[in-house]
């Protein structure tokens, strides 16, 4: 009798973690609907900034004095602007320019960062000392007069506007960048790699700036929003396109004369800008907290 | 004596900064397209003759070398001279005095808007149910992410424009002050109230709640008188980023209320490419950041024990 006993008990004990890890996984992707919601988001967001006649018809710049001010209806679905301009479209092609921004940003701000940071973190402490202290000068400036300083020297124009956002995002990467390599430079497996009689530079590009690079990708995924915002209050400013353009800062330029009689000219550009930022915080903060190993 | 050491190495840290804000402004006036006495005298439209050029270039210092000019530079702005507005031939220091109060004003208002609110959201939603939380949360996520103006452009279009409860624009009277300090608050509210909230809930786990509790104090009475006291370190910390949000935001927000002040007077510059005057304006920006940053070092080091003994 006992034997057969045991083998039960060895087959319970056996199928135990079996039946946990399903769990476990079935967790892991549980649904959830604001992270889904903030995907399909991006998505759209992205089909819109490369093909965007796949989802509107019409011309962005295309206008008619006899059709402004619509409000939003079966035809015309958020309405018309002033010029009697369809607020959907212009909407949808204004996707583009921003994502251009807030992508092409970061990549200069992570660039010049990681850069700086690794110059700083690695190098000898005179470069250490003189790296900080410029990133200390930059960061005394608040970020849009920073980038409202830049355009006035550089002129206006997308490319300006990307760099100026971009340099002014430079500092934080560049701090974060530093922390990163120096606990990375602390880790064993760095030392283990220098005792091998690795040289300086493999051991820099294959150890310190794959295991430094994660999170600070993470926060960048974060810091696209914030950059369009930026580049969104740039255009909002009056530094963006020129006017017949669509923009979402320079639509919601527009609208805000009209504020009185056209509700539509600003709410749909509002709440384009917002749910782009969240959904980009959204998938970012997921990310981070994956990435800190806490449960979702 | 520690104390004194921490004080004057916070100082000459923070006048390092200001020193290398300076230089890189001096840079930019230098480096900027142009000729900064074709500038003072109207740009090239204006087509001054040689002699006039070569007139100004002795009386504004530009003929020397740019290492005196560098030196002359310094030696003006030690004794609060920021230089003269291409546009308006007034010292910058004065037009900045004249719009400096309306932009103190408004920042101040929504920095005690910001803190209060953070405050309350806080002590009130911390270790609450689950639903709450969510709630609260995703309302902080989407106000910490829409630009200022967004939020006051909803604003406005609900209080000014759908039930005339407040005015629009201007810069008079307080209920003109109402939506353009909460539009500038909000975002910056969130992003406190998230902070708050995460610490508070990391010290109501702490040894001396539960003796607190165990000693009978109501809930409210250890939120309040214990828990809070210490989470509010954590927004001392904070203020070097309550501070940029709010001149950062104060330039758009001015533009969109149509108020006076420096935010609006920077956007002015800007447009018109009046360079002493911008530079004077984002110089101004960074004294008052190294300015808070060292009181901040300051206020923890007096109230957080811990950091004394690092």
């Amino acid at each position: 009798m006992a034997p057969i006993n045991q083998s039960a008990s060895v087959g319970l004990i056996a199928a135990e973690p079996l039946f946990v890890a399903r769990r476990r996984k079935v967790r892991r992707w549980a649904i959830r609907p604001g992270l889904v919601l903030a995907g399909l988001f991006v998505l759209l967001l992205v089909i819109a900034a490369i093909q965007p006649h796949w989802l509107v018809a019409g011309d962005p710049l295309e206008a008619s004095a006899r059709q402004a001010f619509r409000a939003p209806d079966s035809l015309y679905w958020l309405g018309t602007d002033e010029n009697g301009r369809d607020i959907l479209t212009r909407l949808v092609y204004a996707v583009r320019p921003s994502l251009v921004l807030g992508l092409s940003a970061t990549a200069i701000g992570l660039l010049l960062g990681t850069l700086f940071g690794l110059a700083a973190g690695l190098g000898p402490r005179w470069l250490d000392g003189a790296v900080m202290r410029g990133v200390d000068v930059l960061l005394a400036f608040p970020d849009l007069l920073l980038a409202l300083v830049i355009i006035t020297f550089f002129g206006q124009g997308q490319l300006n506007t990307i760099i100026a956002v971009g340099i002014a995002s430079v500092p934080r990467y560049a701090r974060l960048v530093r922390a990163q390599a120096l606990v990375v430079r602390g880790a064993g497996y760095v030392e283990a790699a220098t005792t091998l009689g690795l040289g300086r530079h493999a051991v820099i590009l294959r150890h310190v700036l794959p295991n430094a690079i994660k999170p600070i990708l993470i926060l960048a995924t974060i810091g696209i929003g914030g950059n369009i915002v930026s580049g969104a209050a740039l255009s909002f400013l009056g530094f963006g396109a020129p006017p017949p353009e669509p923009e979402w800062g320079g639509m919601l330029a527009v609208g805000r004369n009209y504020l009185a009689n056209a509700w539509w000219l600003v709410a749909w550009p509002a709440l384009a800008i917002t749910l782009t930022v969240v959904s980009i915080s959204t998938i970012g903060r997921e990310l981070l907290r994956r990435s800190e190993g806490k449960r979702p | 004596m520690n104390t004194l050491r921490l004080i004057l190495r916070r100082l000459l840290a923070g006048i390092g900064v200001l020193w290398g804000a300076a230089t890189l402004t001096f840079l930019a006036l230098n480096l900027s397209a142009g000729d900064p006495a074709l500038a003072i005298l109207g740009g090239p439209e204006a087509m001054p003759s040689a002699e006039l050029i070569a007139q100004v270039r002795a009386e504004y210092g530009l003929d020397q070398p740019l290492i005196v000019q560098y030196g002359h530079y310094l030696g003006r702005l030690a004794q609060g001279d920021l230089g003269e507005s291409y546009r308006l031939r007034i010292p910058v220091g004065q037009i900045i005095a004249g719009q400096l109060g309306a932009t103190v004003q408004l920042s101040l208002a929504a920095a005690v808007l910001a803190v209060l609110l953070a405050v309350l959201v806080a002590v009130l939603t911390a270790n609450r149910a689950p639903w709450l939380r969510s709630l609260v949360s995703g309302t902080e996520l989407v106000l910490s992410s829409a630009p200022s103006f967004v939020i006051g452009l909803g604003l406005l279009l609900v209080f000014a424009f759908g039930w005339h409860l407040l005015p629009p624009s201007g810069s008079s009277g307080w209920q003109a002050l109402i939506l353009p300090s909460v539009a500038l608050a909000l975002p910056v509210a969130a992003v406190l109230s998230q902070v708050l909230r995460q610490e508070l809930e990391d010290i109501l786990e702490q040894p001396f709640i539960a003796m607190a509790r165990a000693r009978g104090m109501s809930e409210t009475g250890v939120r309040l008188k214990h828990a809070l006291r210490h989470a509010l370190v954590s927004l001392v910390t904070l203020s070097g980023f309550v501070f940029a949000s709010l001149l950062g935001g104060a330039v758009v927000i001015e533009l969109l209320f149509s108020r006076q002040g420096i935010g609006r007077l920077m956007l002015d510059a800007a447009t018109s490419k009046d360079v002493p005057l911008l530079l004077g304006i984002t110089l101004l920006a960074a004294a008052i950041y190294v300015v808070v940053n060292f009181l901040v070092d300051l206020i923890n080091h007096w109230v957080d024990p811990r950091a004394k003994a690092v």
